[in-house]
């Protein structure tokens, strides 16, 4: 790893605090778990040797060796399975799928197979697989690589899914996932894979402090505001972000509530939000239709119906195939589409 | 037998011939364990005890000799949907076994981790990739166990078998991949399923012995077994094992042979029933007699019936069984469904 340690310290709980991009948080949650429980294996496409095409298993294989680390055929489905037949013999497996586009080789495994496993048994044989999804779009990528599925995961019982929106999520949820006794499908924002913040690193296992005190499911506020909740997750976080210092400019607050996790979704923290600020724009770059904006949005409305003052917004990618470069920036959700969301909530 | 080596592969070893008086004798009664238990299950789909049933007659021999090569204490067995003789060989809890049968629980209702027997699966593709991770899982660990999976010529065409098949191979994981052909697939028969004729012959492209067994023949069925497992708990890697066999009987009690197949053709397989084939065997070999068929069959007609009472009066799922095992670790969310299920539905 090659991670600047500017600005490293120590936390109040001793843990200690290191600047590193998401992928590299990401990393070393990778090696925290490699490190604390000899059930853990790391397996995909390259990511062994090489470390990975986004470089996040980086020098893994080399510290854990081939056994614990290694490379497989090219095959989603193979992989998947194999992470199933792991698990029924104990072990604690975090397959990586190369990329989005590609778990849909593997659907009949995950949703047949891995999601139905402790349900079909009865309980008797546990999941407890963390999927590595490298998600969403934003990197002007080939087709099949820039596509959102939470939409798909969250609708399939058994699973639990998660999107991290920025390094120190993305280390305190791969490790909340890796440690979850249930399938969980990580879906990494690769749009945020360069994105360079403080983490807060796990110091011993015995520190409850590794998942920041929240439980499985639980959403986070980025941003404080009191006049419109925008609502995202994954690499929206962020342009959420920028889209209320703009707002603020012209005296208009906003609180951005990061979701994190997409099933199960944390309805109380949704409504408490909405219920104080009155107004919400969800948004994602999936397609509009059946999307998870949907799903959000008739949480809010049967929780908070009677302190909306506008109707929900929804602010998503269109019912288009995810398009190749020059589109990109047309398809995804723009600042300003967002703002114009925001107007009319404000305005309704 | 006919073995398809990959180029360059080692031989395998050679375990042909008669079986040993005592595991002759334990297969027999398992298969005539199987063959009653199964006919009982056809009688209680009649009398709408169960939905359906899928019967496995006539591929007793495939089943019951390669389950009886397996070591109980350390390998595991992952099925599909047709080896209750598999099961009843590997002592699975029979009731828990046809609970699936009689739709009390999808996958059966036994332990499939203490049975060392995976839950059934209806996608006849899906286990085979479970087989070669629990073979690596054991290979990690260092340990000796082998898995086997049980899939038919159908299942054969299914993509998820052939990454099985071919990470088996790059792995070297200790797996016996054991193919019950009994040439019809539903209603679709080998000439329109297998594309070169042989599933076995298929072996070699993923670098690994391929043997088609006669599936009726106990005996050969066992020692092919045998063989494979010997070579995959030596770390000799994974074996194809191609059972030629027939189900004689419907592809399930909801299926009508006539609109597909030939009555000739099932009378000819019929001659060919592998349960009486291995008591002419076990009678010409002086392993059996008179006395010890009455004493077999006396004992398989007393199992078949605890089972049988077992099973009809299993009790139904808890209603909170569609709520309890969907997570070890359950969300708030379901927890509130489950809630509004017991007051709106529970009766």
């Amino acid at each position: 790893m090659t991670e600047a340690l500017v600005g490293e310290g120590r936390g109040a709980n001793g843990a200690a605090l290191v600047e590193m991009t998401m992928q590299q948080a990401i990393n070393r949650a990778l090696d925290t778990a490699l490190r604390e429980d000899p059930a853990t294996l790391v397996f995909g496409e390259d990511v062994g040797r090489l470390g990975g095409v986004f470089r996040v298993t980086d020098g893994l294989q080399a510290a854990y060796g081939q056994n614990r680390v290694f490379d497989t055929p090219l095959a989603e489905s193979g992989i998947v399975g194999l992470a199933v037949g792991l698990a029924m013999n104990g072990w604690r497996p975090i397959p990586e799928l190369q990329f989005d586009g590609f778990a849909y080789p593997a659907v009949d495994q995950i949703v047949n197979q891995m999601a139905r496993m402790h349900y079909r048994s009865r309980g008797a044989a546990s999941m407890p697989i963390t999927v590595r999804l490298p998600s969403f779009g934003g990197i002007q990528a080939p087709e099949h690589h820039g596509e959102s599925l939470e939409a798909l995961f969250a609708h399939v019982p058994g699973l639990k899914v998660v999107a991290p929106s920025d390094p120190n999520d993305a280390y305190r949820l791969l490790l909340q996932s890796i440690r979850s006794d249930d399938p969980v499908i990580y879906m990494e924002p690769k749009a945020r894979y360069w994105d360079r913040r403080q983490v807060v690193l796990d110091g011993a296992r015995a520190q409850a402090a590794d998942t920041g005190g929240d439980p499985i499911g639980a959403s986070r506020i980025a941003r404080p505001g009191r006049h419109a909740t925008l609502v995202a997750w994954g690499a929206m976080v962020h342009r959420c972000l920028r889209v209320a210092e703009l707002a603020a400019e012209d005296g208009v607050d906003l609180e951005v509530l990061d979701l994190r996790w997409l099933k199960p979704i944390d309805t109380d923290g949704l409504a408490a939000s909405v219920s104080r600020t009155r107004r919400a724009v969800v948004v994602h770059e999936a397609p509009l239709t059946a999307g998870l904006g949907a799903e959000v949005s008739s949480l809010i409305t049967e929780r908070v119906f009677c302190d909306l003052a506008a109707p929900v917004q929804r602010v998503t990618g269109f019912d288009v195939p995810y398009p190749a470069g020059p589109l990109e920036p047309q398809y995804l959700p723009t600042i300003d589409r967002i703002l114009l969301a925001v107007q009319r909530t404000l305005e309704f | 037998m006919q073995t398809h080596a990959p180029p360059g592969a080692g031989s395998t070893p050679d375990r042909t011939g008669a079986l040993p008086a005592e595991s002759a004798r334990r297969i027999y009664r398992d298969m005539l364990t199987a063959r009653l238990l199964d006919t009982e299950a056809i009688a209680l789909q009649r009398q709408g005890v169960f939905p359906a049933y899928v019967s496995l007659r006539g591929q007793e021999a495939a089943q019951v000799a390669s389950a009886a090569a397996l070591d109980r204490d350390r390998d595991f067995a992952f099925p599909t949907y047709r080896e209750m003789a598999v099961a009843l060989t590997l002592g699975v809890d029979m009731v828990g076994y046809l609970a699936s049968h009689r739709a009390l629980w999808h996958g059966g209702r036994y332990d499939p981790i203490a049975s060392r027997f995976g839950s059934i699966n209806a996608v006849v593709g899906g286990p085979v990739p479970h087989a070669v991770g629990w073979a690596l899982g054991e290979r990690l660990r260092g340990e000796t166990g082998c898995a086997i999976a049980y899939f038919g010529d159908g299942a054969s065409s299914q993509g998820d078998v052939h990454e099985a098949l071919n990470f088996a191979g790059v792995f070297g994981s200790p797996v016996v991949f054991f193919c019950q052909n009994n040439r019809w697939a539903l209603s679709v028969p080998n000439e329109r399923q297998i594309a070169g004729g042989s599933i076995a012959a298929r072996a070699a492209g993923y670098g690994m012995p391929g043997i088609t067994v006669d599936g009726n023949d106990a005996a050969a069925v066992h020692n092919a077994t045998r063989s494979a497992l010997d070579r995959a708990r030596s770390g000799g890697g994974p074996t194809l094992i191609e059972a030629l066999t027939y189900r004689l009987a419907p592809h399930s009690t909801s299926d009508d042979t006539t609109r597909y197949r030939d009555r000739g053709e099932e009378h000819a397989w019929q001659e060919r029933d592998p349960l009486p084939r291995l008591g002419t065997a076990l009678e010409e070999a002086g392993h059996a007699d008179t006395a010890f068929f009455e004493q077999i069959e006396d004992g398989a007609r007393a199992a078949v019936e605890r089972i049988r009472d077992g099973i009809a009066t299993a009790p139904p799922p808890a209603g909170s069984d569609l709520f309890t095992y969907v997570y070890r670790e359950p969300t708030e969310e379901l927890a509130r469904q489950q809630r509004l299920w017991r007051e709106e539905v529970e009766p």
